[in-house]
């Protein structure tokens, strides 16, 4: 009796197993993806990465690449610098939004604040550079020339980054339990006697992760960079000396660059790649001893 | 009672600093992006007009409009999201519906696309460069750049679809499979539809990120700002359209602004529609 | 415990006319459960039950919380296949078919052998498209043959009166009983001989809780029902068979099965005993 009606059957099952196919060869295909990026960026390193020894990229005079003088290290500083000066501004001004839609706002008003953010967190990199070239650097040229400095990068990037940390500590915040707040509140602690003793520390593997996140996007990120941090490879003395970062430099040479010039600039993009790579995972791990 | 009354006071103080901070930060951060919102309105409603958007630039993007960078940033997002979606809600479906969390298959997929959504794009436009433009011989085109983004596009596709599988009650697989439903019906009858609007959300969180994008187009789909012939040729897209402006002509400020205030207010748009979408789910919205 | 005191009470409520069926409570095997063991990640959920289920019988599955009794029934129409790292080991029969043998079908299985769940799980979509999306797919497509199929199930259920006029709003803007019986409309409609009902009314309060209740009871005879239950005296009212489960160690056992009159009042087992009269459970 269970055996009976074979035919629809067997056309349902042949549909089931053809879903599965497709379904199968997409995943495939989007797993492949990385496999392909990781192969062309290795592939194109590769000429460099045979013939020169990596020391070179630490040890040569300067970055001339027209003349074989490949020191990617004056934009490694550049490139750690603007995310680490990002990173430091970012921190407190994301907590104390994300402290304050959690706890400190009345509703609408935390709504309409998370509203913003969100918002902030849409404007292209593009637009952000454009403002910063426009409005922030002639400020700070008239503070202290030329403008297109180290300072104005970090200040565009806190901008950009600021809206991915507020909003994965406020997601880790409001995840800590009601009843442990209530019960701290039961205890006489005050609000921020309350913050600090309970929520932050429950709270405190999610807002890593979030800061690990937007690191990666600071190093990583090219335009607003780009059009505001003067772009002069070398190593800054202070905050109003122009840099250039590695994402920058990639996006300014690789339209004429040539033979090895290109495969440096592919080695540079690998070893951002990699950077990001260490740092995601990193946050990962994070997320998973959250969760577990 | 009386003895702890100086702790008292000096807690009720350090609230209270703690409270003035935590103010004074939301304050600034408000005032910076109404002053950047305010810049671009201010900026770009004087040079925006019904001509700036339908007439083609001119003497590198100083007079004319946007109308063949609208074209080209349009086919870019067509090619972008036509290539990923199929693609990322495949994988998506597989990963939420048909393998299980822990098999090494999932896992492996899983990992690499949570690796992809932290590349770097200039990398994707390095990636783009070699693999599309130089290998497969696409040159500086509007198909290569759009093939770029849809890599990029992937994992956010991807997650967001998956996320949103996941919110559709097992109670509906359960009871589908308890009348003897395929698998195939209950995701085509059931759980596709309800999961929809999420769906729809991802996709335009997807869209907007592809069309803010900049660094991964730099080197991919090219500079030239003519009308596009056709997929092959290169094309200019909006974001790029703004660097260059600024960057690259002098006196280009004006256009740039008004370039600006157009792409943000259709990611603003987009952005607002993507969340209706994602909140209408969390009010289940009936579909008969 | 008989069968009348149900024919009894069904004078008593506005429910639509249903068949009598064959009389129920003849010890026929409907399905035969044999060291049938259940391990979820490697841990045993169930240890060992043998049990056999009588055709046109209501029987109550009864025990504390996680002994094993939904687990039972998820076996029995082989849900567990969609539960990771779910095993199941010995023999089901069902009407003397092994439903693990390769050749049966799951989709087949579940038409033969309903089930209703503790929360009603009606599909976000219409009432009419609710009990019709099952038929379509399982091949009766005809449109006059579905609008008389969701008819007679919906008056089965007592719920046409109800709704007849809005066939077509959503399944969701029923009341939860209603919603419940809507769900046993849908798993009728497949013309099941087996019914698995997870705790169908502890979702419910008490008045749609009876008129669900009432409605099992007329489903007797025409049905073999399996019902999970945590209301005792809600087995007491229905049941023909009762099966008691305990958990030892970590898995669910049967502890005891017979006549519901039998484990209500002369339980062999002093666990079940014990349970009975509330002192442990």
């Amino acid at each position: 009796m269970i055996l009976s009606e074979r035919n629809t059957l067997f056309r349902l099952i042949l549909i089931d197993k053809l879903l599965i196919g497709i379904l199968r060869a997409g995943a495939m295909l989007a797993a492949l993806v990385m496999l392909l990026i990781l192969f062309f960026l290795v592939d194109e390193s590769w000429p460099v990465l045979s013939k020169l020894s990596i020391v070179r990229f630490i040890d040569d005079a300067s970055w001339h690449p027209l003349e074989g003088a490949y020191n990617l290290m004056p934009m490694l500083s550049g490139t750690v610098l603007t995310s680490v000066g990002a990173l430091l501004l970012t921190i407190p001004l994301s907590l104390a939004s994300a402290l304050f839609i959690v706890f400190y706002a009345p509703i609408h008003l935390a709504t309409l604040y998370k509203r913003l953010i969100e918002l902030l967190s849409g404007i292209p990199s593009v637009v952000f550079g454009f403002w910063g070239l426009t409005t922030l650097v002639p400020l700070i040229n008239q503070w202290n020339p030329p403008g297109a400095s180290l300072l104005a990068a970090i200040l565009v990037l806190t901008m950009m980054i600021l809206p991915t940390v507020t909003l994965t500590a406020y997601t880790a915040l409001a995840a800590v339990p009601e009843e442990l707040l209530r019960n701290a509140a039961a205890l006489g602690l005050s609000r921020w006697g309350m913050i600090k003793g309970v929520a932050l520390p429950a709270a405190k593997t999610g807002i890593a992760a979030g800061i690990i996140l937007a690191a990666a996007r600071a190093l990583g990120e090219t335009m607003a960079v780009l059009m505001v941090a003067g772009n002069v490879v070398q190593y800054p003395e202070t905050l109003f000396d122009p840099v250039r970062t590695l994402a920058a430099n990639i996006a300014l040479e690789t339209a004429y660059a040539m033979g090895d010039h290109r495969a440096v600039l592919f080695v540079s993009g690998l070893l951002l790649m990699l950077l990001v790579m260490v740092l995601s995972g990193m946050a990962g791990l994070l997320e998973k001893q959250r969760h577990a | 009672m009386r003895e702890t009354m100086p702790i008292h006071t000096w807690q009720v103080l350090r609230d209270r600093i703690v409270q003035f901070l935590i103010y004074a930060s939301v304050l600034l951060i408000s005032a910076v992006f109404i002053w950047i919102l305010a810049d671009l309105v201010r900026g770009g409603f004087a040079h925006l007009s019904w001509e700036f958007l339908t007439e083609s630039p001119r003497d590198a993007g100083r007079a004319g409009g946007i109308a063949s960078i609208l074209v080209s940033t349009l086919l870019i997002l067509l090619v972008a999201v036509l290539t990923a979606v199929p693609i990322a809600w495949t994988t998506a479906i597989l990963l939420a519906e048909f393998v299980a969390v822990d098999s090494a298959f999932g896992k492996a997929v899983r990992f690499s696309l949570h690796v992809l959504a932290g590349v770097p794009s200039i990398v994707f436009g390095l990636f783009g460069n070699a693999f599309f433009s130089v290998y497969l011989g696409l040159g500086f085109s509007i198909l290569s750049g759009g093939l770029t983004l849809a890599c990029m596009l992937l994992p956010i596709l991807a997650s967001t679809a998956e996320a949103g599988l996941r919110t559709v009650p097992n109670a509906y697989r359960m009871s589908a499979s308890a009348l003897g439903l395929t698998r195939t019906a209950a995701l085509v009858h059931l759980i596709l539809p309800a999961a929809a609007p999420v769906l729809a959300a991802g996709l335009l969180l997807g869209i907007g990120r592809a069309l803010a994008e900049t660094a991964a187009l730099l080197f991919t789909s090219g500079y030239v700002d003519r009308m596009p012939d056709s997929l092959l040729d290169s094309g200019r897209a909006l974001a790029l359209h703004i660097f260059d402006l600024s960057m690259n002509v002098p006196g280009g400020d004006m256009p740039a602004y008004a370039s600006a205030l157009v792409l943000v207010s259709l990611l603003l748009c987009i952005n607002i529609l993507a969340m209706k979408f994602a909140h209408g789910l969390q009010r289940r919205k009936i579909m008969t | 415990m008989n069968s009348s005191q149900c024919t009894d009470k069904l004078d008593t409520f506005t429910l639509g006319p249903l068949e009598a069926g064959p009389a129920c409570c003849d010890p026929q095997p409907a399905i035969q459960v044999r060291n049938l063991s259940l391990l979820y990640d490697g841990k045993a959920a169930l240890d060992k039950v043998t049990l056999d289920i009588y055709q046109g019988c209501i029987t109550a599955l009864i025990g504390p919380s996680g002994c094993g009794k939904t687990s039972f029934l998820s076996a029995i129409n082989r849900l567990t296949d969609l539960i990771p790292g779910c095993n199941v080991t010995g023999k089901i029969l069902v009407h003397d078919q092994d439903i693990h043998h390769p050749d049966t079908h799951a989709q087949t299985l579940r038409r033969q052998v309903g089930m209703v769940f503790q929360k009603p799980t009606p599909f976000p979509l219409s009432i009419r498209r609710n009990l019709s999306l099952p038929l379509n797919e399982h091949g009766i497509t005809q449109k006059t043959e579905v609008a008389s199929i969701t008819e007679h199930v919906l008056r089965d259920v007592g719920l046409w009166d109800e709704v007849h006029d809005r066939l077509d709003a959503s399944a969701l803007s029923l009341s939860g009983g209603q919603q419940q019986r809507l769900c046993i409309a849908r798993a009728l409609a497949l013309k099941p001989q087996i019914l698995l009902m997870d705790e169908p009314c502890s979702a419910l309060d008490p008045l749609a809780s009876g008129i669900v209740e009432d409605l099992i009871c007329r489903l007797r005879g025409r049905y073999t029902i399996v019902i999970v239950t945590h209301n005792l005296a809600q087995a007491r009212r229905i049941a023909n068979y009762a099966a008691f489960f305990w958990v030892s160690g970590r898995a669910g056992q049967l502890i005891e099965f017979g006549r519901c009159q039998h484990i209500f009042e002369s339980p062999s087992h002093e666990l079940t005993a014990a349970y009975i009269n509330g002192v442990r459970g």
